[in-house]
């Protein structure tokens, strides 16, 4: 089934199991409403999260990705979210290359309590996407070739 | 793979707003799907058979289940996956409680987007494999964090448990909080006397060994096998020797220093022992006040200490001890009142804190258990008390109950009577909470037999009047303003988390929630476990609390160590790293960025490449997005795992 029609857009997300996802639990468990564009995939740590990843959601259809994992220092794995922070720096730049907006792609850091601060995030990246409308989608033959590229770049 | 999907209503929960039916059916269309339905609780015994039957009768190789969040019965569904022969790796669960039914009302919405879930589990689990958890000896000792009544709980039930237990303590002498009170509600007994017999346990117990004016300075491991660094910070006296004579108190001249045990209700000497009940009862010297070691001129304690324990040199020493477990039970510290302008900010001595009047009540305190006023020492005759002072008050950031100040500011109603017959007590409260055993026959009591006179509402203002203070305050139930001359005003400060407890929480791994408190496990099943394996939770750290809640952590916290503790071996997380030997190309990577140095090199036919120590990984998959060849995977969250739901997602 596709996005709704008119209404939703494609937003990915990669959270880390210990906090941002447990912070995105913690607005469920509060009933803190969010839009509905967003789907969840759960990676144990920020630290796991491979620029890659960003791309190939943006280059197959993805229209936002949005990063979060455990405030600086609270990683559970001790400095996973200090890798991420480089890592996912470098997107902000490496994505206008590839003809991307680079508020089509954010990163932030939200902890297993703070429940109401995900809906915030998760609101305001939504609204912010739908600023942007539908991304432009890359199809055909050159697309791999991107990819290949992008990943021998990273 | 032939794949069963179990989409669940979780009784209305999700069913409400999510068609579960049509999700089941959207799911029979996806690649490997041979099963799905929708069921009523998947957790119940009757939703769980239902998935051992499907997994026999289909053959199935996966099982997805749709419903509430991983981190609520992803254990719970991989034993029942178990239970019918699969291994527990091949089940996937996509959450579409938490993340969807509860978070919006559009079923149109939710249900395109429960199928969206369901389809990145299913995607998923079709490149998921068997994993095999390897088993590892365990250090059965443990490690006791804070010394206050929480944790001696937790060490004595451990220490009589046969375990081994290393506590560490911050300040020089254990006993917390509690060691300062005089009585405590609702029994009004004497604290030191059932508090003081169990610290003596703690000190003779031959399983503990306890390191007190220490902190943890480095802990590294894992559940079973944790390493910690103490750092005994330097107390000028060699332990060993001091016998706690306290002559060096006596001769001290520096007179002048903190007295952080009185809560600064007077001054101690540079070189001291908090009190006489102190365990360990042995003497310190307070750097900033000791003479000598400022101006290296005096040197009397030297002179007189008769055990020749004085040691101007000492350093701060480190010590590695080797656990198993850690129950954490670091309490609590009081909100620092002096951001209310309208009580004085700090600038009335009369103005003064619960817990210093605790001291002042207290027979082996600082004025002997009789009631003065700082000010000029004069027994006062009005005390007013007031409640709530950073406790639900938004402005200050401090939304929370602290849950135990109604209960203590009624007992210390009590006591003001009982040492001054004809004093009178005022209290300003906002609400009475009192939901303890005999707690609100105790609160009632203050009221009727002692005469205590509650006044419902909230102090605007504290101001100097003569000798005395002018309290101004509402009266919401009457309807009017109040005015109280007092001679004393007590101030029930709230509860915040303990200083350094966010520095603490990241060398445990733990999480904490905006105000410093430790994170328990699950807010009602897992009160005080942790989500790092292996650490529990003890008293006061995780949020307030009184005596008799800290006491029950603390030995529910020992149990668990306890259970852990039963086995000899534990059988580790098969979420683990593996290097693909052809692959690698031995550039080292991973092993530098590693948190955990779990990878090593290995010589593999004359070639350098990289190997990962199984025990000691801990799933991160840090080096797998580090290794430029792939060659190192996460098991469980492979490239190809997580592609995989990126595809799943994206391909409209
Ligand atoms: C004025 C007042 C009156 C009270 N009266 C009563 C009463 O009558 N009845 C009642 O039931 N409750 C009463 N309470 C509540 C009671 O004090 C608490 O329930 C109790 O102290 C909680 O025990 P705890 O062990 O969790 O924490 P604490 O007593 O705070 O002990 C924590 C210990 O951990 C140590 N520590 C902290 N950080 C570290 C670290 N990083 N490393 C090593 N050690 C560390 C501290 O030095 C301390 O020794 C009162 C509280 C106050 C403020
Ligand atoms: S050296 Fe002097 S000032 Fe310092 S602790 Fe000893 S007696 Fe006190
Ligand atoms: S996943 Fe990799 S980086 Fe993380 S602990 Fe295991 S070996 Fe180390």
């Amino acid at each position: 089934m596709p996005v709704l029609e008119g209404k939703e857009l494609r937003i990915v997300g990669f959270l880390c199991n210990w906090c941002s996802y447990g912070g995105a639990d913690t607005a469920g468990v509060g009933r803190f409403n969010q839009p509905t564009d967003l789907r969840i995939i759960k990676v144990p740590c920020s630290g796991r999260i491979d620029p890659l990843f960003v791309v190939k959601a943006l280059m197959n259809g993805a229209d936002g990705v949005l990063v979060s994992g455990c405030h600086p220092r609270d990683c559970h794995y001790a400095e996973g979210n200090f890798y991420a922070r480089r890592r996912l720096e470098i997107m902000h730049k490496f994505l206008p290359i590839l003809g991307y907006e680079p508020g089509r792609f954010e990163y932030t850091w939200v902890s297993a309590s703070e429940g109401q601060r995900w809906q915030q995030v998760v609101t305001s990246f939504t609204e912010q996407i739908h600023k942007l409308g539908p991304a432009p989608k890359i199809v055909g033959p050159e697309a791999s070739d991107t990819l290949s590229l992008m990943q021998a770049a990273l | 793979m032939k794949i069963g999907v179990f989409v669940c209503h979780c009784g209305s929960n999700i069913e409400a707003t999510v068609d579960t039916a049509a999700v089941a059916a959207a799911a029979r269309e996806f690649p490997g799907v041979v099963f799905a339905t929708d069921t009523m609780y998947t957790c119940s015994e009757p939703g769980q058979d239902e998935i051992v039957d499907a997994i026999k009768e289909h053959n199935l190789g996966g099982v997805v289940v749709a419903s509430c969040t991983p981190r609520m019965h992803e254990q719970t569904f991989r034993r029942t996956v178990e239970r019918a022969g699969l291994n527990k790796y091949l089940f996937e669960m996509a959450n579409i409680r938490e993340h969807v039914s509860w978070i919006g009302k559009d079923r149109e919405a939710n249900t395109n987007k429960s199928v969206d879930l369901v389809r990145m589990a299913t995607e998923k689990l079709l490149r998921n494999r068997a994993l095999h958890p390897k088993k590892f000896t365990i250090n059965k000792r443990v490690l006791i964090i804070g010394g206050g009544v929480a944790g001696i709980q937790a060490a004595l039930d451990c220490a009589d448990g046969g375990l081994e237990v290393v506590m560490v303590e911050k300040t020089s002498t254990i006993g917390g909080k509690m060691a300062k009170l005089d009585k405590t509600f609702p029994t009004v007994d004497c604290s030191s006397c059932i508090l003081g017999p169990r610290m003596v346990d703690v000190a003779q117990h031959p399983n503990i060994t306890l390191y007190a004016y220490s902190e943890i300075e480095e802990i590294k491991g894992y559940v079973g096998n944790f390493e910690i660094k103490v750092k005994k910070k330097a107390t000028y006296v060699d332990w060993k020797n001091c016998t706690g004579c306290g002559i060096c108190m006596e001769k001290c001249p520096s007179k002048k220093a903190t007295d952080t045990f009185n809560e600064e209700i007077g001054k101690t000497t540079a070189i001291n022992i908090p009190f006489p009940q102190a365990i360990p009862k042995k003497a310190k010297i307070d750097p900033a006040f000791c003479t000598m070691l400022k101006k290296g001129k005096c040197g009397i304690c030297a002179k007189v200490c008769p055990s020749g324990c004085i040691d101007y040199e000492m350093k701060d020493e480190f010590i590695t001890e080797k656990v198993g477990a850690i129950v954490t039970a670091t309490g609590f510290d009081l909100f620092d009142w002096t951001v209310y302008g309208e009580y004085g900010g700090g600038r009335y001595p009369d103005v003064i804190t619960s817990l210093q009047y605790e001291r002042m009540l207290s027979a082996s305190g600082p004025t002997g258990g009789h009631i003065k006023r700082p000010s000029d020492g004069k027994e006062p005759k009005n005390v007013v008390f007031i409640q709530c002072v950073g406790s639900r008050d938004k402005s200050v950031g401090r939304p929370y109950c602290t849950g135990f100040c109604c209960m203590y500011t009624a007992k210390q109603a009590i006591l003001t009577k009982d040492h001054l017959p004809q004093s009178q007590s005022y209290v300003f409260y906002m609400d009475i909470r009192a939901t303890g055993k005999l707690y609100d026959e105790f609160t009632r009591r203050a009221m009727e037999e002692y005469d205590t006179n509650y006044i419902r509402g909230r102090v605007s203002m504290i101001y100097p009047k003569g000798d005395k203070l002018l309290v101004r305050g509402a009266d919401t139930l009457m309807g009017t303003q109040v005015e109280v001359d007092a001679d004393l005003v007590v101030l029930a400060v709230g509860a915040e988390s303990s200083a350094g407890a966010s520095e603490l929480a990241e060398k445990l791994r733990i999480s904490y929630d905006s105000y410093g408190f430790y994170m328990e496990g699950h807010p009602k099943l897992k009160p005080v476990e942790t989500n790092t394996a292996g650490v529990y939770l003890a008293g006061a750290c995780q949020g307030p609390k009184d005596i008799p809640s800290s006491v029950g952590q603390g030995s529910a916290a020992a149990a668990k160590v306890l259970g852990l503790f039963s086995k000899d071996q534990l059988e580790s997380d098969p979420q683990v790293s593996i290097v693909d030997i052809k692959r690698c190309i031995g550039c080292g990577k991973c092993i530098q960025t590693c948190p955990f140095g779990a990878i090593k090199e290995i010589d593999f036919r004359g070639m350098v490449k990289a190997d990962v120590i199984e025990t000691i990984c801990q799933g991160c998959g840090i080096c797998t997005s580090t290794c430029p060849q792939g060659a190192v995977q996460l098991q469980h969250a492979t490239d190809n795992q997580i592609l995989s739901e990126v595809n799943a997602l994206c391909q409209f």
